[in-house]
């Protein structure tokens, strides 16, 4: 077992009891939460806070865990096994993309009103950075917070906002100023409660059903100055970070989802007889199986090649969208595959790999899509 | 009070498990390992008890090394400590072998309540709580499905044969739980930390005072001879009939005399 090289026993123990939840507690409710268009996520959330499984890396003055990236990882991995990618993508976004600038750029007094209830699953998190003009291009955002005494004004919109129907806070970012540049921007943490907030709509999505996705709106809405995270200004710098733990979120669950597709598609495909023999036994498709594995092995040895130089403290961006890139390509072209190998069957709704099909499509988007990660590496690599 | 724990580690129950070559043992290829089911609601109650009561629960395992991990497992629940009895001989033992370990190993202890499962899921021989309170001389009460302790004694609710039974016993006693005492509870993170810290100790037969001759497999009183695969389940058949009340008394009459279920 290669297991062992990385992972601790205790490392091992986090899994048995995050694989014990995911089984007992998510699994057997996906295909409502699907049907629904929506997960209970404060239900969730709770549960999940009350095992500690919504702070494993934070510091446990805020009920975090203080365990370290491996055990992370190994949390990431076990919420891959979820039947769905919307309800891992709701969990990530409260573990790994609304939080950890609060976490790592935040004042004590943010902290300790939003991340440790966050982490004990008190509160609903969401990440508000795109809208409907700005999507990878972060810097074309328009929402403008406009410091006024003890507060900021905030006007504008965000779309494509996961857990934007339920969320009890946003960590989003807004103009601070008309200048150019990447030194105009700020990160706030935007209660929901608060006046001058709408949801404008639920989005209608082509997968990650079970997951809402809201459009939201702020007229003349008060944000406390105090909710600014971080520095004044540098917003942009502080999300760029940030987007850094919201990537690799996507590694474990991808190279998870796409093994599990792959091992569900050769059961099936050891039961599918055509012409006299089993569809398994079929050069053709063996192949391309075995490079999907091979490729599969490779981005799980990528994941644990970032988490060695993130728990060594090194920059891992280059990495991290090498992953991302490698991950949205994956995703796709290993449930495109194993859907065509169902035939038929693979096309209907009631199918798992027609809602793989469906799931997988975001990730070569959301988080940065696959053309900005290439740029990214581009720029990174030293030419 | 203290409260101590019987707990074995088993294949997990969904493990493929076949009879080896030989006939005369089974196994369980590289299946994951986890705490016996019934011994898991014992932990549960063993837990619930102490935060009434207050006191410890201790857990007692004879196995080989990787009982270790299940013994963690119920340390990361909230259990205190743990003892593992850990000898070649153990894991060749029958069931009253298993018992005579345990109940040396809980001479070695203080206790005022022991709780086993009802049954292990792999041998199923519904034997070592109740011999090690016969091997101890202590009350046991079977199949509980409620437990309370009040004043130095403990009022269990437990299954009979066609009803339930209220049943008293004195303390130190030993109860073997069975399915719906309770929901086991999850490790949390916290106490998958915590367990680490907590102390596991380790002791050979030598340590609890039991002579090797005494367990093992010159001393069982149960041999199994072989081990068989399940049979290859049948076709189905589908039940004759003219009209729906006439297929309906063939399909009681089957139940009833062929099927033997009615």
């Amino acid at each position: 077992m290669s297991e062992a090289l990385y992972f601790t026993k205790e490392h091992q123990m986090v899994r048995s009891a995050v694989r014990d939840f995911v089984d007992r507690q998510i699994n057997p409710f996906v295909d409502e939460w699907e049907e629904k268009g929506i997960a209970p996520l404060h239900e969730l959330f709770k549960k999940m806070g009350d095992l500690g499984f919504l702070g494993i890396r934070y510091d446990p003055k805020y009920g975090g865990m203080g365990m370290d990236y491996w055990a992370e990882t190994v949390f990431l991995e076990e919420i891959g096994r979820i039947i769905c990618g919307g309800i891992p993508m709701a969990i990530a976004v409260q573990t790994n993309m609304a939080t950890p600038a609060i976490a790592e750029f935040g004042s004590d007094y943010l902290k300790e009103k939003y991340l440790a209830p966050s982490i004990a699953g008190n509160l609903v998190a969401a990440i508000a950075v795109t809208e409907p003009d700005a999507g990878s291009d972060v810097g074309a955002i328009k929402t403008f917070a406009k410091k006024q005494g003890d507060h900021y004004i905030l006007n504008g919109s965000k779309t494509y906002i996961t857990n934007g129907t339920q969320a009890d806070y946003l960590t989003l970012l807004a103009r601070t100023s008309d200048d150019p540049g990447y030194h105009c921007f700020s990160l706030f943490v935007v209660d929901t409660n608060l006046p001058g907030f709408f949801v404008s709509k639920k989005l209608d999505k082509l997968g990650m059903r079970s997951s809402d996705t809201a459009e939201l709106y702020f007229d003349n809405l008060k944000i406390p100055a105090q909710n600014l995270i971080g520095i004044e200004g540098e917003g942009f710098i502080h999300q760029m970070q940030q987007f850094q733990h919201e990537r690799f979120s996507a590694l474990p669950m991808a190279y998870i989802g796409a093994k599990r597709m792959v091992d569900q598609t050769v059961e099936y495909l050891k039961g599918r007889v055509v012409f006299g023999k089993p569809l398994i036994t079929k050069q053709v498709l063996r192949h391309r199986i075995a490079d999907w594995l091979t490729e599969i092995e490779a981005l799980k040895a990528l994941t644990y090649h970032i988490v060695r130089l993130k728990q060594a403290g090194q920059d891992a961006t280059k990495e991290i969208s090498m992953g991302k890139l490698l991950a949205g390509r994956l995703l796709c072209q290993v449930s495109d595959g194993c859907l065509q190998m169902h035939g038929g069957l693979g096309f209907m709704n009631e199918m798992w790999v027609s809602r793989a099909y469906r799931d997988s499509r975001l990730i070569a988007i959301g988080g940065g899509a696959n053309e900005v990660m290439s740029e990214v590496i581009f720029r990174t690599s030293g030419y | 009070m203290e409260i101590v724990v019987l707990l074995k580690q088993v294949a997990d129950t969904e493990a493929r498990v076949a009879p080896t070559a030989d006939g005369l043992g089974v196994s369980t290829g590289d299946a994951k390992k986890i705490i016996n089911p019934y011994d898991e609601f014992a932990v549960e109650e063993a837990l619930r008890i102490k935060q009434q009561l207050g006191g410890s629960v201790t857990i007692l395992s004879a196995g080989d090394d990787k009982a270790a991990e299940a013994i963690r497992t119920a340390l990361a629940m909230g259990a205190d400590k743990g003892v593992l009895v850990n000898d070649p001989a153990v894991m060749a033992s029958d069931g009253l072998g298993r018992a005579k370990i345990l109940a040396a190993a809980l001479k070695t202890m203080a206790f005022d309540l022991v709780l086993a499962g009802l049954r292990a899921v792999d041998d199923d021989s519904h034997l070592v709580g109740p011999a090690v309170a016969e091997l101890l001389g202590i009350p046991h009460v079977g199949g509980v499905l409620e437990v309370t302790v009040e004043n130095g004694s403990v009022f269990c609710l437990r299954a009979a044969d066609s009803g339930q039974a209220r049943v008293k016993a004195m303390l130190p006693a030993l109860l073997s739980a069975q399915k719906g005492l309770n929901t086991p509870r999850y490790a949390s993170m916290i106490g998958i930390m915590q367990a680490k810290k907590k102390p596991l100790q380790t002791l050979s037969l030598a340590d609890i005072g039991i002579s090797p001759d005494s367990v093992g497999p010159n001393a069982a009183k149960t041999i199994t001879k072989a081990f068989m695969p399940l049979p290859q389940r049948a076709a189905g058949r589908m039940i004759e009939g003219g009209t729906a009340q006439e297929k309906a008394a063939n399909l009681a009459k089957a139940l009833k005399n062929e099927a033997k279920v009615i």
